[in-house]
């Protein structure tokens, strides 16, 4: 099976792709496409800096600048980090947990395609009268002010895009409750897991008030719903009220997968089991859960009273307390280790400090009379730089440099990761420590220019400066993996040596059924106790080999996606009045989604079986590469 | 080579003294010289805060350095495998406990001045004669300036802001269209302008502003509003109380008429039979009614023209005919329109510019 798709032609790869409902398959499709919007969102904070880099600049207009930081923020945010980590977490977690797959394997390629055709939704608003301009915060008044369809495009591309997310949560959480290998309790699964678990339940439990938010917004732009319409008696603050509900645990959504690769970072390249493992898992559940109830200290400033601006600032300092052990795990567990600086573990190094800062000013802002002077200013663009780029964007590069073996079957080069490295990390810090000053010096975010009488040019030009290092060490990790293509040295089970958990017990990459035999797993990090027991075959396995029931290819999870991006024209349009043809696309595009549902419902789809006998060819045949 | 290393050091060494001499900013604008009480207070959390966090910084500085030079593979062996550790009860326990009791020692004043700040309980004090004992501004942020109605004393200005120091300064703010911050972060941290509600707050200015290079201190619109978000600047003005007693005086007086024939012609083409700039700019302090343009009483005192731009004719000229140009979305019409159609000629533009420089309160 696997040997044919290498002799593939580039049409029938593509459809492969396309049809695919292999996690490790849907993995690289998150990864390409997460990976390009990243490329498109620091273009548009390479464009911000440089309109910032002096005062008075012209390069950018108001208008544009207003579009270019919105979909900066909301690129990153939604089209570049989450998919990203989603596609570590598709990779990886179910060979963590020795399954097969994930729970709903054709719901997981849905989950990708809605997410993929909202981000394209969203990015055809820039060749389409204009992108969304009112900050990825997209407050209300301002939105239902915006002229033009950019806020439409934003409302209806993150619906679509969050449905995805919403299902691909749904479908981890299923798939770490039911279907761990034999052994495999909670109290032994690795930290990966663990966070991808915790994460998957802050998107069951926070996409819902963004959904209700949108469609607010939705209702409010096309049908004069009033929620927000201040003159109708609506009131905008019910926005950002959805708005943190959600936007809150978002940052933990985002960071906990990224604490996640640095813990099998700091045990892998330290050798040495987690200081602290229960500490650390009771930690994350502790994080997720005060994740929900912080929310308004992004609203200190709104003036919901000393009250609520007190306990608020109070139950924002206690997250502190777990994020303080967790960093104190990490540190012991390499205390005492045998380090090897290979390049994850340089970024899961750097990580402790950049983070560490970015968690201090986080409790500063906590403070909620010192955050009147911080909220807004640079001081805020600042700090949420250093958690979101000193901590998910560094566990990104380094999960890249760690599971790039493990998804493609061959190392990226450690002496351009090293270059990589050390112009981002320089960079970054060149760009973001000094904007703490910035801020402190009454400089507000968002502002596209600013004069020279301000006192502010000297640390402005120094951040752009920043931002082209940063820009440098992207461009060298392109080079990086284009290289390592073009050579594709194959590497084995387990290329960096010191593989702790199950997904270094299977070929690189693995075949497309994961393991033959479900392994059977005698404690945490059930590789090492293996390898610690001399175990030479890596593993053993809770069954006898045998026939594997695999489900089939399918490309109504696309279709269904296409329909939805079809009738999201349709609604753009529709209101305008002049446009017959709109109601049309509408009632054509959700024909297709509803459609291919019923098609899905009525057909039956049995999959099909590997036979034993295949099984064992595989294995004789060399195939521990997958190919 | 050795002439190299000590050049890129000098290097080093200057551009990191300009960073820390520089670090302050200025004066006008930063949160680093506070100039009133809710400022300072505001500061001196920040300085606490820095220190409690410089501590926990230090303390994994320390452990983290050590950790990553004494285990270091090419120490340690290649072959070497770390004794496989499961954890310790007593160490969770110290850095558990150890910042409960930092943020102990944050939160205590941060409830304390969190409710300081927002007491507002004297602002309808009133003194015998009816008076209340402290001032009271309605702000009112618009897209892009900000209006400064003074109720009790019954005037009203715009972009610019006088108030007395050393004494409370209470403030309703309010938005007319997309929500707006009040900032001034010198004399203490922003308050959201909301269009739905009013927000009340005070602030103290201990500084006169005389005493600055600039001569006022920098506001700024704190929350994105829209293209002209950067540009909706406003100054403050604090004056001795006897100096804002005296401006409050003028401020009430019927508008002296204009002198010159320039400034005249230029009084005729702004009043009602011209282009009519009066029907929205409202040229005499003694109204509270909120216009739908900035007043002007106080024109011709300002420091900037827009709020942002050097306060001179030349940019008063520029900003009249092509208000788009400088404030992109902002409402005023420009003045073609006003016209028939037809661009001011110079010569109506310098009238114009000359009148209302000539609009001031102040002697």
């Amino acid at each position: 099976m696997s040997s044919i798709a290498q002799k593939k032609g580039f049409g029938a790869t593509i459809w492969d792709f396309m049809t695919t409902v292999d996690h490790k398959k849907i993995a690289i499709l998150y990864l390409i496409s997460g990976g390009i919007f990243f490329l498109i969102g620091g273009l548009e904070a390479m464009l911000i800096r440089v309109q910032l880099a002096k005062a008075g600049n012209d390069f950018l207009s108001a208008g544009t600048y207003n579009e270019i930081i919105t979909m900066h923020g909301t690129t990153m945010i939604f089209l570049a980090a989450m998919p990203i980590l989603l596609a570590f977490m598709n990779a990886i977690m179910p060979l963590q947990i020795g399954a097969r797959d994930v729970a709903f394997p054709f719901l997981n390629s849905l989950g990708f395609w809605l997410f993929f055709f909202g981000g394209i939704f969203l990015n055809l608003s820039w060749f389409m009268g204009g992108a969304p301009d009112a900050g990825w915060t997209n407050y209300a008044s301002l939105a239902l002010a915006s002229e033009g369809k950019g806020i439409d495009f934003y409302s209806l591309g993150l619906t679509i895009s969050g449905f995805g997310t919403l299902i691909a949560g749904i479908n981890f959480l299923v798939t770490i409750i039911n279907m761990r290998a034999p052994g495999m309790t909670y109290m032994r699964m690795p930290l990966f897991t663990w966070t991808t678990f915790v994460a998957s339940a802050l998107i069951l439990l926070a996409f819902p008030p963004l959904t209700v938010g949108l469609f607010f917004m939705v209702f409010d732009r096309m049908f004069d719903a009033n929620f927000f319409a201040v003159e109708m008696g609506g009131n905008t603050i019910i926005w950002e009220h959805l708005f943190w509900i959600f936007g809150h645990p978002e940052v933990y959504i985002l960071i906990l997968p990224a604490f996640g690769i640095f813990s099998e970072i700091f045990a892998i390249f330290s050798r040495k089991r987690l200081f602290g493992y229960t500490a650390l898992v009771f930690a994350t559940i502790l994080i997720g859960f005060y994740g929900f109830m912080v929310w308004a200290h992004h609203m200190f400033t709104v003036g919901l009273g000393p009250t609520a601006n007190a306990v608020f600032a109070l139950a924002t300092m206690i997250i502190a307390v777990p994020t303080g052990i967790k960093i104190f795990n990490w540190l012991l567990t390499i205390w005492g280790g045998n380090i090897s600086f290979s390049v994850p573990m340089i970024y899961a190094v750097a990580f402790i400090p950049s983070f560490v800062a970015g968690g201090v000013t986080g409790v500063m802002q906590a403070i909620a009379p010192l955050d009147y002077q911080l909220h807004d200013s640079y001081f805020i663009v600042a700090h949420f730089h250093y958690v979101i780029v000193g901590g998910v964007v560094l566990a990104i590069l380094a999960g890249t440099h760690l599971y790039w073996p493990k998804m493609f079957g061959t190392m990226l080069s450690e002496k351009l990761g090293k270059w990589t490295f050390w112009f981002f990390f320089i960079g970054f810090h060149l760009t973001f420590f000094i904007q703490h000053f910035l801020g402190l010096m009454g400089m507000p975010r968002r502002v596209y220019t600013f004069g020279a009488d301000q006192g502010w040019d000297l640390f402005n030009a120094i951040s752009s400066v920043g931002a082209l290092f940063m820009a440098i060490g992207v461009i060298i990790l392109l080079v990086n993996v284009v290289l390592t293509s073009i050579k594709n040295e194959r590497v084995g089970n387990d290329p960096w040596g010191d593989g702790r958990t199950l997904e270094w017990a299977i070929a690189s990459p693995p075949p497309f059924y994961n393991f033959a035999q479900t392994p059977l797993v005698r404690g945490l990090d059930s590789v090492w106790i293996e390898k610690m027991d001399g175990n030479k075959k890596g593993m053993i396995f809770a069954e006898p080999l045998g026939d594997i029931h695999m489900p089939n290819g399918s490309i109504i999870p696309f279709v269904i996606s296409l329909g939805m991006f079809i009738a999201s024209f349709g609604a753009l349009y529709f209101l305008d009045g002049d446009k017959p043809w709109a109601l049309a696309v509408l009632i054509i595009g959700l024909g297709i989604t509803f459609g291919s549902m019923l098609l899905r419902s009525l057909k039956d789809d049995l999959g099909f079986h590997i036979t034993k006998a295949e099984l064992l060819e595989d294995a004789k045949g060399g195939n521990t590469d997958g190919h | 080579m050795m002439k190299g290393i000590k050049k890129w050091r000098l290097f080093a060494l200057m551009t990191t003294l300009l960073v820390f001499l520089a670090g302050c900013g200025r004066e006008e604008i930063s949160t680093l010289i506070p100039a009133g009480k809710v400022a300072q207070d505001q500061f001196n959390l920040l300085i606490l805060s820095s220190i409690v966090m410089l501590f926990v910084i230090i303390v994994v500085s320390i452990i983290f350095v050590l950790a990553i030079v004494k285990f270091r593979r090419s120490k340690m062996g290649e072959d070497m495998i770390p004794e496989q550790v499961e954890g310790s009860a007593r160490l969770e326990f110290i850095w558990t406990a150890v910042p409960i009791v930092l943020l102990l020692i944050l939160a205590v004043p941060t409830v304390y001045s969190t409710f300081d700040l927002a007491d507002v309980t004297s602002m309808d004090v009133q003194a015998e004669d009816g008076n209340s004992t402290h001032l009271t501004v309605n702000v009112t942020g618009k897209l892009y300036w900000w209006e400064f109605e003074y109720p009790e004393q019954g005037i009203t200005t715009a972009q610019e802001l006088v108030v007395p120091t050393d004494e409370r300064v209470y403030f309703n703010l309010i938005s007319a269209d997309i929500k707006h911050s009040f900032w001034i972060p010198s004399i203490g941290g922003k308050l959201d302008v909301n269009p739905e509600n009013v927000n009340t707050f005070y602030l103290e200015f201990d500084q006169e502003s005389s005493e600055l290079e600039d001569g006022v201190f920098y506001g700024k619109c704190a929350e994105l509003c829209g293209p002209s978000h950067a540009l909706m600047d406003f100054k403050v003005k604090s004056v001795d109380r006897e100096e804002f007693d005296q401006w409050v005086t003028a401020m009430q007086a019927e508008p002296t008429p204009a002198e010159g024939a320039l400034a005249q012609q230029g009084e005729e083409l702004f009043g009602q039979d011209g282009l009519a700039c009066i029907s929205c700019h409202a040229t005499s302090g003694a109204v509270t009614a909120s216009g739908v343009g900035p007043n002007m009483a106080t024109f011709g005192d300002r420091n900037r023209v827009a709020g942002y731009l050097e306060h001179n004719e030349e940019n008063l000229k520029n900003w009249i005919a092509d208000p788009q140009e400088y404030k992109p979305g902002n409402l005023m019409p420009d003045a073609a329109s006003l016209n028939g159609g037809n661009e001011l000629t110079d010569q109506e533009l310098d009238a114009l510019a000359a009148y209302l420089m000539g609009l001031s309160v102040e002697e």
